[in-house]
């Protein structure tokens, strides 16, 4: 059986996501007695290459193009696609991140594959990967098998482990598929980058506010604590919606999913569609004046408390301990 | 300009989960449902479409009867034509895609419109898979549009920004949150739509590709420990957090 894992990097860069689906496929593979073949796409590769053998990658398919340089869903698909079918892999793996999840269904689609998404655990048992993935906003999982004969499964961000090890860097074999114009029919023409903190699907530690925070003009506590930890600011669907935040801190339902390490919630209530979208961090922390808020029975550590008074004093204290 | 908005109808996020007892799926009785709440986003675009471009919307949805609920909403928000794919079949998402897009084959539109995911199996497959059955591209995570002389530019979100993505018609757009507000449906909107025929048709039957195995409550966690109730409790917490969590 053959492997192939798509490994994201964007500017030169490997997203985390990237050595998390090389070391899980690494893992199946090894397993399952599978080939791996790890592609990357983009522009200008050579220098980051070596780091993926850290994660176990022994082979990596190189494609570079200057037209690779931003994402472009229907090239990227194309390539992914004749890539699977050259080395003939018939398990894919790709990143459940913005990337990922838009373009591992125009490669299913391209293979007639079926595709677990999302999946936050993946199990090899009696030659088959069952894959576990959250639905009905988190309140339930499921045990899928992928029945066709090529199959897909994206990873949840932050979920996998992704911890270098002291692999050799892989061989590399260039990689170049036939791309005409019209390949490009959809491409990416610039990114915007938001400015400051870290974006929330990609932090290690998440600050979040809700209505508790009792207005816009108090967020700056939830600014100073995040920037003590290095954090993002976070914000429940309450605040986003009025205005106190932009959409894009939105964590839950109809914002982002998250997985961090530590997510401290402050002022939040933690409804469904909140915990939809967090209660997979490793770690939360909940703050709330509520004894009996749902987010207590979610979190690992609570303070019931006014967040007024507890967090400045959260913040100095932090300041102090990392400053030892 | 001719644009479809593809709809779903969902149980609605407040609802306790329950497990069925065939153990794979979710046990509906008393369970409400409602047009999954990225549609909305959809319909809104697919109006707003309408409204620079002239043209014709339809909301299609593939499902039981009871989708023709969902159907409604997107008529009273004023959506011209509605199309139910009766279906009585649980599909996975390669299934679902192909009957769509079996159908949509036949419409021909020029945008096809969905909401980024449903929020029962959140797979966010179903816009892309669609679009390369039918060989159109896709920009999924939509929260800016701009389509002028067929020329598609638009922001979808991305970790820490948004990318701009350049495309052409006909094109599929999943709709995230913040590229429109969706508007209330009228009174008039409400009693027109009560009206407006709903067409049945009968989508294609596909072969699986996903076999579930089991569902199941995800493992429950114990309520954590509550470190205190005032302001001299940080330092305890700082304490945990650094030695026992061991997160900072």
């Amino acid at each position: 059986m053959k492997i192939l894992a798509f490994a994201e990097q964007r500017e030169g860069k490997f997203k985390k996501s990237a050595f998390e689906v090389v070391q899980t496929a690494r893992k199946i593979a090894d397993q399952s007695g599978a080939q791996l073949v790890t592609l990357v796409i983009g522009d200008g590769l050579d220098g980051i290459l070596p780091e993926l053998g850290l994660y176990g990658a022994e082979k990596v398919l190189a494609v570079e193009d200057t037209r690779l340089h931003f994402y472009s869903t229907t090239a990227y698909a194309k390539i992914a696609a004749d890539a699977a079918r050259s080395v003939g892999a018939e398990v894919l793996f790709f990143p459940a991140s913005q990337m990922g999840k838009d373009l591992a269904p125009r490669v299913a689609a391209k293979l007639s594959a079926g595709m677990a998404a999302d999946c936050v655990a993946l199990k090899f048992e009696n030659g088959e990967i069952t894959a576990t993935r959250p639905v009905y906003s988190g309140k339930a999982q499921l045990d899928v098998k992928v029945t066709s004969q090529v199959k897909i499964y994206t990873l949840r961000p932050n979920v996998f482990t992704a911890a270098a090890g002291t692999g050799k860097p892989p061989a590399v074999e260039k990689y170049q598929p036939q791309l005409v114009e019209s390949d490009f029919s959809s491409k990416v023409t610039g990114v915007k980058v938001s400015e400051g903190r870290p974006d929330v699907t990609e932090a290690g530690i998440i600050v979040s506010g809700g209505r508790g925070m009792k207005g816009a003009e108090h967020f700056s506590l939830v600014e100073k604590l995040a920037d003590v930890l290095g954090a993002a600011v976070g914000a429940s669907r309450a605040v986003v919606d009025a205005g106190w935040r932009p959409h894009d801190e939105q964590v839950g339902q109809t914002g982002k999913t998250v997985s961090p390490n530590l997510y401290i919630a402050c002022g939040i209530s933690g409804a469904v569609q909140h915990l939809a979208g967090m209660s997979s961090s490793k770690y939360i922390v909940a703050i709330n004046k509520d004894k009996d808020a749902p987010i207590f029975q979610v979190s690992d550590y609570g303070v019931v408390g006014d967040v007024f008074e507890i967090m400045p004093a959260l913040t100095e204290e932090l300041k102090k301990m990392l400053e030892k | 300009m001719k644009i479809v908005a593809c709809i779903n109808f969902v149980p609605d996020t407040e609802t306790k989960v329950k497990v069925g007892s065939d153990g794979k799926t979710v046990d509906k009785t008393g369970v409400n449902f409602i047009l999954n709440p990225y549609d909305e986003f959809a319909i809104e675009a697919a109006l707003q479409l309408k409204e620079k471009n002239t043209g014709e919307t339809m909301a299609i949805s593939l499902g039981t009867d009871s989708h023709k609920e969902a159907l409604r909403k997107a008529l009273a928000m004023g959506i011209d034509k509605a199309v139910l794919l009766k279906d009585e079949t649980a599909r996975d998402s390669l299934s679902l895609a192909r009957a769509l897009a079996d159908e949509l084959k036949k419409i021909s539109p020029d945008c096809i419109t969905f909401g980024k995911q449903s929020i029962d199996y959140t797979g966010e497959q179903i816009p892309g898979l669609v679009a390369e059955f039918l060989g159109i591209p896709s920009v999924s995570a939509v929260v800016a549009l701009n389509i002028q002389d067929g020329k598609v530019v638009c922001e979808r979100e991305i970790e820490g920004g948004r990318e701009v993505v350049e495309t052409s018609l006909p094109v599929v757009i999943s709709a995230q949150k913040g590229l429109n507000e969706p508007r209330y449906p009228t009174l008039k909107g409400i009693m027109a739509s009560k009206s407006k025929p709903i067409e049945e048709r009968v989508p294609g039957s596909f072969p699986p590709s996903l076999e579930v195995v089991a569902m199941q409550k995800p493992p429950g966690k114990q309520p954590g420990k509550i470190v205190g109730t005032d302001a001299t409790s940080v330092k305890e917490l700082v304490r945990l957090l650094h030695e026992e969590a061991k997160v900072i």
